[in-house]
This record gives structure tokens, sequence and C-alpha cells, in this order.
């Protein structure tokens, strides 16, 4: 990593962050946000491919009717730490790996009673696992609160914030309000297994929904934890490459803040079919819906931003035209399932498990990959190969379609999910999905190559290649260790692109 | 007409209908949505791409006229879906007076399945065609959930409690059963059909298939003896535990103050764990019968206790859900 910016290539600047030490320790033990954010950006995209890999050998097994692959357990361990690993470790980034020492097989909502009595695998491990993560996920939203509420730059006002940094506020508020209940859910699992106290196995008399208030509770705004910061980045490109300052700049930033309180208030509409109260499940319907709208808002004020700006096609602006559609196709198809009746019987099919593909992975891993696009030459001080990354994104963007939209009809033809073997009729739904998640494979693989070839041999970015708005783009690629030699004073909106001269609109041309 | 289209499962009861109208409404207000943002973004992308002579990026705030529109309408359409599955999913829970009950034990991984009439079956359901059926389910282990896609009709199967879902069949033939909420190893395996027949065929089938002589209630009077129950539980009052004769579908008052109805889920629980509702009037002396019973024994003890009640009571009120 650290030859990705020789000293030589700014004017004058010196050392950058890269290269401030190339020790072991200077990595592992670095309080430069930036080297923690690389050693994050390394370990989650271990955890990434390692979730896929899982992946690829659960579409393999579903090629064919008959479980003629591997054995129920087996495969019965792949959904879950593919579930485990790329919500926890990747999606909700955090470090710590006992989720692979054991192997579990619970499905990663680990409903009690199964977790606790019947399954036999490495459910105890797991469990401290998340719990660490847990903390980790507290603090880091602590520290993300703290720091923009103490540390803006003189004259960054709230509403000069990108909306990036909007985006983060609330999905930090979520960790760290939300994390410690899932911690405690955990807690009270210890307690009954080590003590036998009953909370949740009705053998010791103890109420199984229970749990499902509580992990649910936690873990439906932890799926706003992982699109929130996706949306901030759609936020982010989409004003670069139109040239223009962002339509509706408060409703984006009050709509990110509506997200993650009404967040809080939808855990119910997992449980319409679990036996709680059919008069609660309608509370939470009704509130389900009304946690769709600011997420409309968004798009709408994204697809207003465009209208009448400069359009420049580089590649983080295509991925910004799939998030865009895919988004809108997996928030769609929330409403679907925050419909009571409906609900009924699409629950636990693979519509749910089309639905949060799209917007997990159309949605949050678009919004990642266009983020790491956008940021790579700030991040390494390099450019990548334009058209290799053009040709990725266009074969993510049909892989991806290809894989998870006949989940949708197989799902409401009556396919339920974690089946490892499944009626014949299902066969072509599934079919499809495994050709289309071998594209999608191989849209992954090319950025692996070409960006760590850029890291060689791309050409030098220069401070600012995108002619981009925003502090960071202000010092040279990659940032020296302090980023500032004096501290910068904001004295504009964001996203002030209009009144930058014409000449210098564009200096890469695509 | 909805049959004909190939995307739609097979439809075998009176909700299944209306669940895909619901269904191809919300299709159709995603399809204008998606279709008006795709359309927007692209025709923008083409539009107002960066070219020679293309016109400076005009500065635009946002307009508050718009937002509140983008907000309203998308709000007022939402709660037409919502107030739609609402009635839906009520109607689903709500089930006829009329209703026969059959009985449904989960556990890893079979469906084990009882009518009133004493036929019993595992993983095979059979129902007369049209007529109103509920299911009184629960499970001996993990949660199972009772999924038939024909009658888009699904329900969790919760140990330690009964819960409960109806169906009107109104196909003739045969159709899958799944279990929909993952369960352990062979959770894809916990499958089986249900066989819609004609009414006459099936009176026919619950006497040709026999698996059992006798009814229920009558197995469950034996069991009752079996257990020495009526040496506490006299006809009249004055045993040393209260009488079950005209009990089911009653107030019960309680030792802790409070009024409880006797329904399926109280008596479930006074068998097993009599000590957590106690009559008042009565000592706390009952042991549990947990490890005597299985869930199934204990559902026949419930249809002979609900064969004491009054004629009249006897299927007039279907239990309340059990929380």
């Amino acid at each position: 990593m650290s030859n990705g910016g020789s000293t030589s290539q700014h004017n004058g600047a010196g050392e950058n962050y890269l290269t401030a030490g190339y020790g072991l320790k200077s990595w592992l033990l670095t309080t430069d946000h930036k080297r923690i954010a690389i050693l994050y950006l390394i370990t989650i995209s271990i955890f990434f491919a390692l979730g896929g890999l899982f992946a690829v050998l659960i579409r393999l097994e579903l090629l064919t009717p008959a479980g003629d692959l591997f054995s129920s357990d087996t495969y019965n361990k792949l959904f879950t730490m593919h579930g485990l690993v790329m919500i926890f470790f990747f999606l909700i980034p955090s470090i710590p790996a006992v989720v692979l020492l054991g192997g579990v097989d619970t499905g990663w909502t680990f409903y009690a009673p199964y977790s606790e009595a019947y399954s036999n695998t490495a459910v105890g491990l797991t469990a401290i696992g998340v719990f660490i993560t847990g903390f980790s996920s507290i603090l880091t939203g602590l520290n993300f609160i703290v720091t923009i509420h103490k540390m803006r730059a003189p004259g960054l006002t709230w509403f000069r914030l990108p909306l990036f940094v909007w985006a983060h506020y609330a999905t930090s508020l979520i960790m760290l309000l939300g994390t410690p209940v899932v911690a405690i859910s955990i807690l009270l699992v210890f307690l009954e297994r080590v003590f036998g106290i009953g909370i949740f196995d009705p053998a010791l008399g103890g109420d199984p929904v229970l749990f499902q208030h509580l992990f649910w509770f936690y873990s439906h705004p932890a799926v706003y934890i992982m699109i929130l910061p996706s949306m901030g980045v759609i936020s982010e490109i989409i004003t670069c490459f139109s040239r223009k300052r962002i339509f509706g700049y408060s409703f984006i930033a009050f709509s990110s803040l509506a997200i993650a309180i009404l967040g809080f208030l939808v855990w119910g509409h997992h449980m319409f079919v679990s036996s709680q109260s059919i008069y609660a499940g309608m509370v939470f319907s009704i509130l389900t819906m009304m946690v769709a709208i600011p997420s409309a808002v968004k798009v709408f004020n994204w697809t207003a931003t465009m209208y009448k700006g400069t359009i420049i096609y580089q590649t983080p602006m295509l991925y910004v035209f799939g998030f865009l559609g895919l988004f809108t196709v997996g928030g769609l198809t929330g409403l679907f399932l925050g419909t009571l009746g409906l609900d009924v019987h699409v629950h636990d099919t693979y519509f749910v498990v089309a639905h949060f593909h799209y917007i997990m992975v159309g949605g949050a891993i678009m919004g990642y990959l266009g983020g790491l696009h956008y940021w790579w030459p700030k991040i390494t001080g390099r450019m990548y190969s334009e058209a290799w990354a053009k040709l990725s994104a266009v074969i993510i963007f049909i892989g991806f379609n290809l894989t998870f939209f006949p989940q949708f009809l197989v799902g409401y033809l009556g396919m339920p999910r974690r089946y490892h073997v499944y009626p014949p009729e299902f066969q072509i739904y599934h079919v499809l999905s495994t050709a289309g998640a071998s594209v999608l494979a191989v849209g992954y693989l090319f950025p692996l190559v070409y960006l760590l070839w850029s890291l060689a041999y791309g050409e030098k970015a220069g401070p600012n290649p995108w002619q981009a708005k925003g502090l960071e783009w202000t010092i040279p690629s990659p940032p020296p260790t302090y980023n500032f030699d004096v501290t910068p004073v904001v004295t504009e909106e964001a996203y002030d692109y209009e009144s930058m001269p014409r000449e210098a609109q564009f200096v890469i041309e695509p | 007409m909805l049959k004909d289209i190939p995307f739609l499962p097979q439809a075998a009861s009176a909700m299944a209908g209306r669940v895909d109208l619901l269904y191809l409404f919300l299709i159709a207000v995603s399809v204008f949505f998606f279709v008006l943002v795709a359309t927007l973004v692209f025709i923008f992308a083409i539009r107002y791409r960066k070219r020679e002579g293309g016109a400076d990026p005009t500065p635009i705030h946002g307009s508050l006229g718009l937002e509140l529109l983008w907000t309203i309408i998308p709000f007022c359409l939402s709660m037409v879906m919502f107030g739609w599955g609402a009635v839906l999913y009520f109607n689903m829970f709500s089930p006829p007076e009329d209703a026969q009950n059959i009985y449904v034990v989960g556990k890893q991984w079979m469906w084990k399945i009882q009518h009133p009439e004493g036929n019993r079956e595992i993983d095979e359901l059979h129902v007369p065609l049209g007529a109103s059926v509920r299911l009184i389910m629960t499970s001996e282990d993990v949660i199972h959930s009772f999924y038939v896609p024909a009658f888009r009709m699904k329900m969790d199967v919760v140990p330690g409690r009964y819960t409960s879902t109806w169906f009107k069949a109104t196909k003739i033939g045969k159709y899958h059963l799944f279990c929909a909420e993952y369960c352990g190893t062979k959770h894809s395996e916990m499958v089986g059909s249900v066989y819609v027949m004609d009414p006459v065929e099936y009176e026919d089938w619950l006497n040709r298939s026999t698996t059992a002589t006798k009814s229920m209630a009558e197995v469950g009077g034996e069991l009752f003896t079996q257990l020495g129950c009526q040496t506490c539980h006299f006809e009249q009052s004055g045993g040393r535990g209260p009488s079950l004769h005209n009990l089911y579908d009653t107030p019960v008052r309680l030792m802790s103050g409070e009024t409880v109805k006797a329904d399926d889920g109280y008596l479930r629980q006074a068998i097993l764990d009599p000590a957590g509702q106690v009559v008042e009037g009565y000592l706390p002396i009952m042991p549990t019968y947990k490890t005597q019973v299985d869930e199934e024994d204990v559902l026949k003890l419930i249809a002979y206790i609900k064969s004491l009640a009054l004629p009249q009571k006897m299927s007039a009120h279907p239990a309340e859900e059990n929380q």
C-alpha cells in the first residue's frame, strides 16, 4: 500500500499520511483517522470477499432443487455466515473475527429458543463477538457525534456541512442509541444459558417473541446504519458530476434525521405473523409507511439536482445512476412488505431476500463503490483506469439485477428463504439467480485488480482531479498527516459549483 | 383473469385473490414511480450532458412546492396501501363463528395434525372445499411457521403458546405446505401437502382413514381418567380443584384477583404450569403435568374439557388469540 504516495509527487508538500511511517506498529497503533480508515478499508474488503465467497457457494448449491453439493448443516452455516459477515463485518464494519472460529447455523437473527437450546454450534462465541463489536459501534457513534458538534472548521455552520456529514450524524445517533439494546439482549441470552433464568425459552417460562422484539429493536435501525452513509456519498457525487448544488439541501439533511428517528419505531414490521397483537401490527405498518417518505424525498431531490446541471459520466456518477435505480426498486418493494395483508404471504420468502439485497447491495454497496472511486485519488494520490472502472460498473449493475430480480418472482410464488432443498418448479429462477451471481462476481473482481494496479501505475491525481468542492479537495493527494497546514475557514455553502469558473469546471476528460 | 398471469402462484383460498389484487395495485404504483424516476434521470443525463456549447449549470436551491408535492402524494398512496393491507390482515386473523378447528403441532421436522373427529396425519392436511377451517397451533420445540402459498396464509407456530389462523379453501387440489421460520438442519424438509377435497369425499376420508376410531374429546376423556384428574376435578364443585364442567370460554376469577377467560391458552397453562394462574378459593396444590403429557395430549385434554361445556358453548366462540 505504502508506495502509493511517493513523496515526490506533491508540490513541496513533503510527507503524506501514507509515508509517515512504514512499520507495522506505525499502522496498528496509529491515531491518524486516515490511517485508521485505510485499516478499515482493507479489513472490510477482506470480509466482503469472504462473505461473497459464501454467497457463491450458496448460489451453486441452489442451482438444483436437491441438496447435492453440501449437507443441510453446512448449507445452514453458509447462509448464516454470509449474513453475519456481510452485516456485522462489512455493512456495519468492525474488526473482531470471533465468528470465524466455530461456525454458526442459526440464521443471522438467532431466534430463540432455537439459538439457545437446539443449536450446538458456536452461538456463544458469536454472541461474544457481536458484543465486542457492539462496543466499537457505540464508541464510533459517540466519536462522530462529538466530532461533528465540536470540531467543525470555523465558518462551517450546520447548514454548510456536506450532506455526507449529516448522514453520518444520523447514523451515529442510531449506533449510539440502538447498540446498547443488542448488548443487553445478548447479556440476557447469556443469563438464560448460564444460570437457567427463564427469559426467552418457554421451557423455562420465558417468551421467545420477546427476543424478536429486542432483536429487531436494534436490527431494524441497523439497516439504516448500513444505508445512510451511502446516501451521504450519493449527495457528494451527484453534485460534483452535475456541477451543481444539491436540490433541497435541508430536506435531504432532515430526511436523514427523520429516517434515524422513525427507524426506531418500526421494528414490529418484522413480526406481522409472529403472534404479536394484530393491532400492534397495524401501528407498525402505518409507521413503516411513514419511514418510506423521507427516503422518497431524497430520491426526488437527487433526481432534481441533475436538472439543468452539466452531467459528466465519470465512474462515480455511473454508480449514482445505479444506486438511484436499485434503491428505488428496493424502497418500493419495502412498501410491499410493510403492507400487512401482503406481508403475511411474502414474509420469510425470497421476496424479502430480494428486497433487502436491493437495499443493501443495490443501495449500500453501490454507494460504497461510488465513494471508493470518488475518493480513491484522494486516498492514494493515483487515478484508476476509467475505461475498466466504467466497464465494471456496468457489469455489476447487470449482474446484480440478474441475480436478485428473479428472487422477487420466486418469492411471490412461495419459495421460502433459508431452504437447502426446494420444489423443482422454482429451479428456473434459481438458475437465473446463480447466473447473475457469476456475472456479479466478475464485476467485483475487476475493481480489485485495476485499483491495486493504479497504486503502482496509475496517473498521479493531483489535489483535485474532479474539480470537486469540499475541504478535502483543497489539500494534496494523499493528504499530509495533519491534513491542513492552516485551519481552513469556510465562507460558502456546500456544493457551490456554479460559482466555479467555466474553464476550471473539469480537468480530466472522460 | 388473475390466474392467467404467470407470475402469480395458484390461488386456492378465498383470501388468495384479494391478496393478489393488492399485490397488483402495489406493482402498478411501483412501476409508475420507478418509470418516473428512471425517465427523469435518463432525460436529465442526456439533455444536460457536458458538451460543447452546453448551457452553464443553473443554481437552483430547491422548491418548497415540489418538496410538499413529493411528500404528500407518496404519503397519501402509502396510506391507501396501509388501509387496504390492514383490512385484509384483520380478516386473515378473524375466523368466522362457524369455523371448524384443526390442531397443528410442529416439531423438528414434521407437522402433526389432529382433526376433532380423531383423525391424525403427519405432513399432510386434508380439508373440505368451501368450509372455514381454523388452525390452532403450537410447537414442541422451536419456532416454526405454517405457510401455504396457495392460500396466501402464514402464521408462526410458537412453543409455549397457541397461535391461530384460518382459511377457506376454494379449489380442489394438492398444495405445498412449507415451514417458513428457520428451525434447524432439516428446515427445508419440514414440508408437506394440503389436500383440498370435495366435502363428500372429505367425509369419506374422515371415515375411511382409521388412524383413530374415537374423537379427540373421547381420547382426551380417557387420558383425563388415566392421569387421575377426576380425583380432584369433580363434575360438581366440592373437589380439591374446580369443576371443569361448563368451564370452557367462561370468565375465571384468579387468586391474584384478576379475571381471565378459560380459553385454549389458559387451559394449556393450567395443565402445564398450574401454579401460575390458581383459581380463587382453591389451594395451589396441583402439580405440573409437563412431564406426563406432550402438546398433542394437551390438545386432547382441552378437547375433552370443551366437550364438558354446554352444547351451545362448544364451538360458538373461538378462543381469543393468545398473547
